[in-house]
């Protein structure tokens, strides 16, 4: 189904985009509310929450360009070293622009 | 990364300060999130969006990759179905987020339980995972720190819409690579050991396979899955 975006086009997209996005926000939380909750779930969920910040990265570390690679590597020594946040993002982002620059 | 405690009904708590100290404490990172904005708002515009549209989009949809998508699918007749197959997809992850973070919101009131998820995205979600594998309480993170991070990406939209040119491409000072600098930096905070590592290898394979061989958008969703899963054997094999 295509959507003409004159007149009230734009507006229908919208809110179709906010819907599905809002179920998604809504979706987890409530699906869990019918899973009992016992050892098995705490176990999975807790192996699923740093595997979601893993998932997300992993295509970057092994696609992204040189400057993407090189701030991940950064980061991830300065937090082994300083274990500072904002100290490590700070020098990955600088270390990417430099690989990008030269 | 996420201990669990049998008591944490504290963890749970949620009030004026805490909301305000997850606003403060996501600053920084909205700051960049902003910044991002102004790049969605210049594209925006480039691609023949309205002001209004674009601000409307960031400010009822809220979720930075899903609307570039749909910025890809912009046209004289938008494709219905594929726009919401691919918001779909490219936010499926908040379904993992807020299965994971539901230990910690089944106490409250569904009104309240529904209504922070609303602003959970990526870096406050991490923040407040963060928190409470540490003891602290993290849903005024996840809530404050949303309301932080929603009300900058509609500012820099909005700032991209007007001046846009002055970040044509962010990609050359780095700053495409804040967020990915950033939910690293989490994982890192996070509990370390080598059941913890076992499980991460599993979720960084399966989701490079699923990057290479499934679907567009669903390497997340798959690692995610897999390394739950790993975390389920591992237990196990723990407890006997």
């Amino acid at each position: 189904m295509n959507i003409d975006m004159l007149g009230m086009g734009p507006l229908i997209i919208i809110v179709a985009m906010a819907l599905v996005t809002l179920v998604t926000r809504w979706g987890g939380v409530y699906v869990m509310s019918f899973v009992p909750f016992n050892n098995r779930i705490k176990a999975f969920i807790q192996g699923m929450s740093g595997s979601v910040l893993v998932a997300i990265l992993a295509p970057v570390a092994l696609t992204g360009d040189r400057g993407a690679q090189m701030a991940l590597l950064t980061t991830a020594i300065v937090m082994l070293v300083f274990k500072r946040p904002l100290i490590a993002i700070t020098f990955g982002i600088v270390v990417s622009a430099l690989v990008r620059y030269f | 990364m996420s201990r669990i405690t049998h008591n944490n009904s504290n963890l749970s708590q949620l009030n004026h300060a805490l909301i305000w100290s997850g606003f403060r404490q996501l600053i920084p990172v909205s700051i960049f999130v902003s910044i991002f904005g102004a790049a969605f708002g210049l594209a925006a515009a480039e691609e023949g969006l309205g002001h209004l549209t674009a601000t409307m989009m960031s400010l009822l949809v809220f979720a930075g990759y899903a609307q570039f998508a749909a910025l890809d699918l912009w046209g004289a007749n938008m494709p219905l179905f594929t726009l919401m197959a691919t918001v779909f997809a490219i936010n499926a992850r908040h379904l993992l987020m807020g299965a994971t973070l539901y230990p910690w919101l089944r106490s409250l009131s569904p009104a309240k339980r529904y209504g922070i998820m609303m602003v959970a995205s990526d870096a406050n979600w991490a923040m407040s995972i963060q928190a409470f594998s540490r003891g602290k309480p993290g849903l005024g993170l996840l809530f404050g720190g949303g309301l932080a991070l929603w009300f900058f990406w509609v500012i820099g939209t909005m700032v991209g819409l007007y001046f846009g040119s002055a970040i044509r491409d962010p990609k050359i000072y780095g700053l495409d690579m804040v967020m990915g600098c950033f939910l690293l930096s989490m994982v890192f905070e996070g509990e370390r050991n080598l059941r913890m590592l076992v499980i991460w290898t599993v979720a960084a394979g399966v989701s490079l396979m699923a990057y290479k061989w499934l679907p567009e958008n669903s390497h997340v969703i798959a690692g995610a899955l897999a390394g739950g899963i790993a975390g389920i054997i591992m237990r196990v094999k723990n407890e006997y």
